[in-house]
């Protein structure tokens, strides 16, 4: 009884994984060169900034809400890094400052208008979204490259984990963040309290939680995040261009999804949007390899995927519903 | 320092909502190693008065001392700080969060700058062993019934704090079983010392598990007694403020032609019809040209009743006919199909399009009754309001009035119009009369029994006894979301269906 129990609650996030295994393992069997390590760990380095924003879009969904800004504040973080390194000559570090304070304070806005000025969310952060991408072509129309020594190092750099196979510096930052957010999601009270506030509001406060801070500190933390993931990508790309990282934050959204993330909120894992992206990233591959197709693919087969999930996260919770009264419960006497 | 271990006073708590003097000047005490009921009509002051004592409404005038020291709490955080905790009617815990979660968040322990997940459950475990449950804390709430949310509830509030628990209707979703461990919970806190206050419809749980019984009125105390020293006909007559004495004197008005009324083919019967959890089944016959009442207190299961009959809330079981054909009515369409029509207690939220015409409001229902597709010309729209806006006395420049422009009483009649305009063969008429003035109640109650003249079959419910005795031919009495009896003809009065519900279980 006690297993089955503890298996209900991880059963979308070990659908998602086996999901990602047999996905591998389809690829490994159709295609020559595709079982390697280097196939796996470049699902990480080409999707390294997807990750970090699928945590924080996951955290975000868990409270109940959406971001749909973070797509347009990685486009406007790698603008405002660029920017601040060749108009301003600014040291790298200070770019990378400038960056996280813009995109925090976005963040910070956006959820102060959620919660004091009760503003849906997805108003709220359809904004945000519109001004960070405007504000990318007032600062520059056009592509810029970024030459700065500190990123170039950053982006090139590799790092050998086996004879073979590397990973880049971009990979690192996100597996820390990972970690990072597994801290806050399931051992802070802050990330405890996202979980209540998503359960139901209204019993979160008059249980006492700080719900208004709470909120305000996690569309922080989103917008945070997205200059994060922001500066991941400028190592990525070395440029800066406005439409940059378009639509990115519908992937995200999906990643959490895939991931196992209720969109009713109160009911997740981070962790989950990570093998979400990995999936999106391994369908890219997989199309990528079979070579006739085109890349668009991807997005039917996600598509297709997003379905599935909804499908069986409704049945779980149905399955849940059936079965709500039948824990035991001894009376001790 | 206070006299007989007094924990909790207030006095002269004064509270006014725009509008309405929801508390007027109203004393409490509580002792330790108390219960204490709190009892009266929906709209008293029960809940505001809890709710100046957990710091979520405040008091504008009067004190509240605890332990002699006077508290004045602003928020719902600051209650349990000085020792008060209230477990609301709806659970007001996460369902997503397993059960030790519920207990400690907000004050789970740290170690190491992490939640420490094993002192979380095992100290979870010891809270609920003190209410002597033993289950897995790391399942998800709502994995568990009503009732255990319930006790997770209480262990969330006793581990907080444990000098007063405010228990707000506890038990209206409970059943018996989980009622009575629920109790053997509450005389356990108080051997300990606690002081519990209990708020509560059922009337029968008062006597069984109450010490003292505070009652209120529309916003006053009408007083505190020793629950064995108040006998159940006078805390009904006390709660729905009828003087005993006086009702002993009243002379029912001329018995009606019961008999001519209670014509003997039933236009609608059923047998055992119940939905778990909200109504018991029950029996019910209304006849043509018969007004049936459904009498009890507020959430005695009348609504209910009325709720299940018109198919709002599919009955999970027994039979009904009618015009004594076998049908099943599990939607309001199916009802509405068959000829029944339901005015909604709740005018402005369930009935009343405020910002429609009259025409347009009284159009609505036929229209859904004949379907969508079907065409009422603008002039047949016309007739028909005309018709009613006649017949029923509406008082209004034009058809072209929006319905939020009108009196009360004028809207109640569109609503009954609404209906009637769908030759409803049975009217479901939910307190057709609140709020409205005493002029426009009369008319209305005269319709109702011209309703019933014509050959309709009326079922009628309302808070208002005296509307009740002068309606009804017949009327079903419900107490604790149980039919318990009925009376007919000459034996319906006043006092007669109190001493039913002071009578207890049949």
């Amino acid at each position: 009884m006690k297993n089955l129990q503890i298996n209900s609650k991880f059963v979308p996030l070990l659908i998602t994984i086996g999901l990602f295994l047999a996905l591998f393992a389809a690829g490994s069997v159709s295609y020559e060169g595709f079982f390697s390590m280097q196939v796996v760990l470049n699902l990480l380095v080409d999707n390294a900034f997807l990750i970090i924003v699928g945590l924080s879009q996951a955290l975000v969904i868990i409270l109940g809400g959406i971001d749909l800004s973070c797509g347009a504040l990685i486009a406007l973080s790698s603008m405002v890094a660029a920017y601040s390194l060749s108009h301003l000559n600014l040291h790298p570090a200070l770019a990378v400052l400038a960056v996280l304070i813009v995109c925090s304070a976005f963040g910070f806005v956006q959820g102060w208008l959620i919660t004091y000025r009760k503003f849906q969310p997805f108003i709220a952060t359809l904004c945000g979204m519109f001004v960070a991408r405007g504000l990318c072509f007032m600062i520059n129309q056009d592509t810029v490259p970024i030459t700065d020594p500190f990123f170039v190092t950053m982006a090139t750099t590799r790092i050998k984990l086996i004879p073979g196979a590397a990973i880049s510096t971009s990979v690192i930052i996100a597996l820390v963040i990972v970690a990072l957010y597994i801290y806050i999601a399931h051992f802070t009270k802050f990330g405890r309290a996202v979980y209540a506030i998503g359960g139901n509001e209204q019993s979160a406060r008059l249980m006492g939680l700080p719900v208004d801070r709470t909120k305000v500190l996690a569309y922080t933390l989103s917008g945070f995040t997205s200059g994060l993931a922001g500066i991941v990508f400028c190592f990525y790309m070395l440029s800066a261009y406005g439409l940059n990282a378009m639509a990115l934050e519908m992937d995200a959204i999906a990643a959490a999804v895939i991931g196992g993330t209720l969109m009713t909120g109160g009911v997740g894992f981070v962790i989950g949007s990570v093998f979400g992206v990995m999936i999106e990233g391994i369908m890219q591959t997989l199309i990528t390899f079979q070579g006739d197709l085109n890349s668009w693919w991807t997005r039917i087969a996600v598509a297709f995927l997003l379905c599935v999930f909804i499908v069986v996260q409704r049945v779980l919770v149905l399955k849940r519903e059936a079965k709500k009264r039948i824990r035991p419960v001894e009376f001790i006497a | 320092m206070g006299t007989e271990n007094v924990l909790v006073r207030m006095d002269g708590i004064c509270k006014e909502f725009p509008g309405v003097k929801a508390l007027d000047n109203v004393d409490f005490t509580l002792r330790h190693g108390e219960i204490h009921a709190v009892c009266g009509e929906n709209g008293a002051g029960k809940s505001t008065l809890i709710k100046v004592l957990t710091g979520v409404e405040h008091n504008e005038s009067g004190k509240i001392y605890l332990d002699g020291v006077a508290i004045s709490p602003k928020t719902p955080m600051e209650a349990p700080a000085l020792g008060i905790s209230t477990v609301y009617q709806e659970v007001n815990l996460c369902p997503n969060l397993s059960v030790a979660e519920n207990i400690f968040i907000g004050r789970e322990p740290i170690r190491n700058g992490k939640i420490d997940w094993k002192e979380v459950n095992k100290r979870s475990e010891i809270a609920l062993a003190k209410l002597n449950l033993k289950l897995d804390v790391s399942g998800r709430l709502d994995e568990y019934s009503v009732a255990i949310q319930q006790m997770v509830a209480i262990a969330r509030a006793l581990d907080i704090s444990a000098k007063v628990l405010v228990l707000d209707e506890p038990t209206s979703s409970l059943n018996k079983i989980e009622v009575a461990n629920l109790f053997r919970i509450m005389r356990k806190l108080k051997s300990e010392g606690m002081g519990i206050i209990f708020i509560t419809h059922f009337l029968e749980q008062v006597y069984e598990i109450s010490d003292q019984i505070t009652i209120l009125r529309n916003g006053q105390l009408v007083g505190q007694f020793e629950t064995a020293k108040l006998d159940r006909l006078q805390l009904i007559a006390k709660m729905i403020g009828k003087d005993l004495a006086e009702f002993e004197k009243t002379i029912k008005e001329d018995v009606r032609d019961a008999g001519a009324a209670a014509n003997e083919d039933a236009f609608y019967q059923a047998r055992n019809l119940g939905q778990q959890g909200s109504i018991n089944p029950f029996d019910i016959k209304i006849g043509k040209g018969e007004v049936m009442g459904l009498a009890g207190l507020l959430g005695s299961g009348r609504t209910e009743s009325a709720r299940v009959i018109f198919g709002i809330d599919e009955p999970d079981s027994g039979e009904t006919e009618v015009d004594n054909k076998k049908v099943e009515i599990k939607t309001p369409a199916d009802a509405i199909r068959l000829g029944f029509a339901f005015c909604s207690e709740n005018r402005k939220t369930e009935g009343i399009v405020a910002n429609l015409t009259i025409r347009e409001n009284i159009i609505l229902a036929l229209q859904g009754k004949r379907g969508m597709g079907a065409y009422l010309s603008h002039k047949e729209q016309e007739e028909i309001a005309e018709k009613y806006v006649k017949l029923l006395n509406i008082i209004t420049p034009s058809i072209e009035q929006l319905v939020g422009n009108l009196s009360g009483g004028n809207q109640q009649k569109v609503l009954l119009a609404r209906w009637l305009a769908t030759e409803a063969e049975l009217l479901i008429l939910d307190e057709p009369t609140r709020g409205i003035d005493i002029g426009a109640k009369a008319e209305v109650q005269k319709l109702v029994l011209q309703l019933a003249a014509d050959g309709k079959a009326v079922l009628l419910i309302s808070s208002e006894l005296d509307e009740m005795v002068r309606c009804c031919s017949r009327m079903a009495v419900y107490k604790d979301k149980q039919k318990i009896g009925e009376l007919k003809g000459a034996e319906i009065s006043e006092i007669n269906v109190m001493k039913t519900i002071a009578g207890g279980q049949k």
